[in-house]
């Protein structure tokens, strides 16, 4: 079965394809390559799509940032590229980059172009812990460097939040397993289903492979903390399941979902077009504290989506074992200072509860490769190395909140420089 | 409202628009309908002893977005018998009596056949005659078309053989594959034409097919070089107009050709020295009614400008055309740029870097981002910058450089 409805892309057309890539100034010392973490070279990406080159113009992208497809599609292009080019002016409107960037990389999917080839072997061996966004642009480039690379992969799929995390309708699987299968195709050994430090010892990783990466990502949902929790989805958990499966079997028409995330919107967006009638977000601060960017909180608005501010859960309200309502209640925000407030309970009817209020660390993995980390955020440096020799890490194992974006484009980065970090340790 | 009807060495027509003698003029319905739509003439269709044509036969130049800036055809003269074309002509100037009808005509080079085809085709009411010495594809083969308009002396014995017989203003239409148009407009002149028409198209290959490796057109794999036209050699049949303009030994009325899409061009050819133009591709992209656009567009010019007709537009810039020795090398102008309207692309400081003289600099703001800031003292004044920048926001400012106007000629006359 295969999720609901349509993708939020639209194809475009050769047409539209020439008209954009031609509006394109190519631009010198582009702000739009200097706004991309990856810094992909984006007017000679477009001028290669105008002057007819799509091969060439994918293999740009998929240089400098090896998960450009899915970064086409997730990439939040306003915040970034598309926000820094120089049409956003009164009179013009920027160049649809991510659209064009989703047209070079389909090119070369739907023809199975190979664009890369793996190194001279150094017989130097690899561990990258963690088959996402991050671990495989690390496997990427190290295979291309020529050194031998095992993936583990807690999963059953690579691709991580790519694959299992992002809803369907904005990046669908077999986009994120195209671009996994880009990186095994260079000859990586993988072992999925497979959770280091639980069902592998760090012990033997440290002693089977010359360096290791910690591209973890994070955990599930944290607690909430509230009696009937054990009743409470996890947004990703369920947003996983909708996409594996197509369906999310029990979320019955009314759904609410705490956070106000981007997994949030997921979430709820989700629920929406899986048939849910009403849908609401119930978020602790207002409007302005949300950290949904602001394209993903419209696009929740242009799906219907209902928003509660200033009210936090305190109580699932089960009966006969269904869940019937949620009890809430209102919070006040002053000088940064959140309170509830005594007394304004409140209950709102709903089937289905679901919370989107963060990712919860994997202490476990961590810890058993005994780098260092605050709270769970692996300490690196500007070069990805943890305080421990030889082990680097990148991707969301190393995200803070408010040092570091979480998106995709930001752990392909990480993952390119922790892959170039690695080569100068194995050969520095 | 301005007078906008012309007069070309006696050819009258009520605008200085006339089609050019190509596809749009091939026969009667064509020339009917475009009338109708307000063209002031039109030159027929060449008439010649009728020939057979290959498919395919045009092909365009895109930039971009823009399609055929430029066009090329490798069409011959008119494929239909003489009679035929003879009867729809006198059956247009019947029902369009106040425009202009020209034919042009194409032979081989001898007095007789000349004469009996200018005869035959003055039977019916036509107002001039334009012999086609410039068609460069195919007839040119055959010793005639463009074969004819690069010998100034064949050109001026056809000329001769054609006014002997003529009762209507001869018009020779030239090519521009020649070193120097002058010398076979000069020919024409002796031979006693009484206007000249130019330019006919430019000898061109327009492409070749990435895939199939095949010309583009092909015509079954092969392809002869054509006749390029359209927007894009303007500048050159500007530059041959003005030549020939200001030639005391050419000294016959011109009738502009060459890449005339709007009023605008038009106006530009006029003040070089042209009395009217001649359209084709602009009609082969857009059809009959961009006429409508054109005399709208020049009429509302002449009354912005004051002008009670057309003609007095009429080689009002000649004289601006010198040759580069009479240029004030005291002339100076410079570069700024508005940083309210700047859009930061740096296509201006690239260029400059690349391509000029390396003065304009990025010059960092506190917020980080960069102002493109002219180096005055070393701009040279070549406009680069001003052409590439995508907002119009560089202007080219007169700078008084306090020095009385000298040519190089001028200087090199002190020198001496």
């Amino acid at each position: 079965m295969t999720f609901p409805g349509a993708s939020i892309q639209k194809e475009l057309s050769d047409f539209e394809v020439s008209i954009e890539a031609n509006r394109c100034l190519y631009c010198y010392d582009a702000p739009c390559i200097r706004a991309c973490p990856t810094h992909i070279d984006i007017p000679a990406f477009i001028a290669k799509i105008a002057d007819g080159n799509i091969k060439g113009s994918a293999r740009t992208i998929l240089e400098a940032n090896p998960m450009g497809a899915s970064c086409a599609r997730v990439c939040p292009v306003s915040e970034l590229c598309e926000g820094a080019c120089v049409y956003n002016t009164e009179s013009d409107t920027p160049i649809r980059i991510g659209d064009l960037q989703r047209y070079a990389t389909d090119h070369v999917r739907d023809r199975g172009i190979a664009l890369f080839e793996a190194g001279t072997p150094t017989g130097k061996r690899v561990a990258v812990v963690g088959g996402g966004p991050a671990g495989l642009s690390v496997a990427r480039d190290l295979r291309r460097y020529g050194h031998a690379v095992t993936i583990f992969e807690a999963h059953e799929q690579l691709g991580g939040l790519n694959t299992y995390g992002i809803v369907p309708f904005r990046l669908a699987t077999d986009v994120a397993l195209w671009e996994a299968q880009q990186v095994l195709d260079l000859g990586c050994e993988v072992r999925t289903g497979v959770r280091v430090g639980e069902d592998v010892g760090a012990r033997s990783l440290v002693d089977e492979f010359d360096a290791i990466v910690l591209a973890c990502g994070m955990g599930g949902v944290p607690r909430l903390g509230i009696p009937g929790e054990e009743h409470v989805w996890d947004a990703l958990a369920f947003i996983e399941r909708a996409k594996m499966t197509g369906g999310a079997p029990g979320l019955g028409n009314r759904v609410a979902v705490i956070g106000a995330g981007n997994t949030a919107i997921d979430a709820l967006t989700c629920a929406k077009r899986l048939g849910a009638q009403r849908v609401t977000m119930y978020y602790r601060r207002g409007e302005a504290q949300m950290t949904a960017y602001d394209f993903e909180y419209d696009f929740a608005k242009e799906e219907g989506i209902e928003f509660r501010f200033f009210c936090s859960p305190t109580r699932v309200i089960v009966e006969g074992g269904q869940v019937t309502g949620l009890e809430l209640s209102r919070t006040s925000l002053e000088d940064g200072h959140l309170t509830r407030v005594a007394g304004s309970e409140f209950v709102e009817a709903c089937d289905t509860v679901i919370s989107a209020i963060g990712q919860s660390r994997l202490l476990a993995t961590i810890d058993a490769l005994g780098v260092a980390h605050d709270g769970g955020v692996v300490r690196v440096d500007d070069e990805m190395r943890t305080s421990r020799k030889g082990i680097f890490a990148a991707g969301d194992a190393i995200f803070e909140k408010g040092a570091r974006e979480a998106m995709v484009v930001e752990a392909a980065q990480q993952g390119k420089i922790a892959a170039r970090s690695v080569n100068e340790f194995l050969y520095g | 409202m301005a007078d906008l009807s012309s007069n070309l060495a006696g050819i009258r027509s009520p605008n200085p628009f006339w089609l050019a003698s190509a596809p749009p003029t091939n026969s009667g319905y064509q020339v009917q309908r475009a009338f109708a739509d307000g063209w002031g003439g039109a030159v027929w269709k060449t008439l010649g002893t009728p020939i057979v044509n290959v498919t395919s036969r045009f092909a365009g130049l895109n930039y971009r977005e823009h399609r055929m800036v430029g066009m090329n055809n490798i069409e011959l003269i008119t494929d239909r018998p003489l009679d035929e074309n003879l009867k729809e002509i006198a059956e247009c100037k019947k029902a369009f009596p106040d425009r202009a009808i020209v034919v042009s005509l194409m032979e081989v080079c001898e007095q007789k056949p000349w004469h009996e085809l200018v005869k035959r085709v003055q039977e019916v009411d036509i107002d001039g005659f334009e012999l086609n010495f410039g068609c460069p594809h195919g007839m040119s083969e055959r010793g005639m078309g463009s074969a004819v308009g690069q010998h100034p002396d064949l050109i001026e014995r056809v000329t001769t053989y054609v006014k002997e017989a003529a009762r209507v203003p001869v018009i020779v239409k030239l090519t521009p594959n020649v070193t120097d148009v002058r010398f076979p407009a000069r020919g024409a002149a002796r031979g006693g034409a009484d206007a000249i028409s130019l330019i006919n198209t430019i000898n061109s290959v327009m492409g070749v097919d990435l895939d199939s490796w095949n010309p583009i057109p092909h015509v079954d794999g092969k392809s002869s070089h054509g006749g390029y036209c359209g927007p894009a050699v303007k500048p050159i049949a500007l530059n041959m107009v003005s030549d020939c303009a200001r030639d005391p030994e050419v000294n016959v009325p011109i009738s502009g050709i060459g890449g005339v899409e709007t009023w605008r061009d038009a106006v530009e050819f006029l003040l070089l020295g042209a009395t009217n133009v001649q359209v084709c591709t602009a009609v082969m992209h857009q059809g009959f009614r961009i006429v409508r656009e054109m005399t709208d567009g020049l009429n509302d010019y002449l009354d912005a400008k004051g002008l009670a007709s057309v003609g007095e537009l009429i080689g009002k810039s000649r004289d601006t055309i010198t040759t580069w020795e009479n240029l004030n090398l005291n002339y100076k102008i410079i570069a700024r740029v508005d940083q309210k309207r700047c859009i930061h692309c740096n296509k201006c400081y690239i260029a400059c870097e690349d391509a000029a003289h390396q003065c304009i600099d990025r010059v960092q703001r506190p917020d980080g981002t960069y102002d493109l800031v002219v180096d005055e003292s070393h701009c040279v004044g070549c406009n680069l910058c001003m052409m590439v920048c995508p907002v119009d926001c560089i202007d080219m400012l007169e700078v008084d450089t306090g020095l009385p106007s000298q040519s190089w000629k001028e200087r090199a006359a002190v020198a001496k």
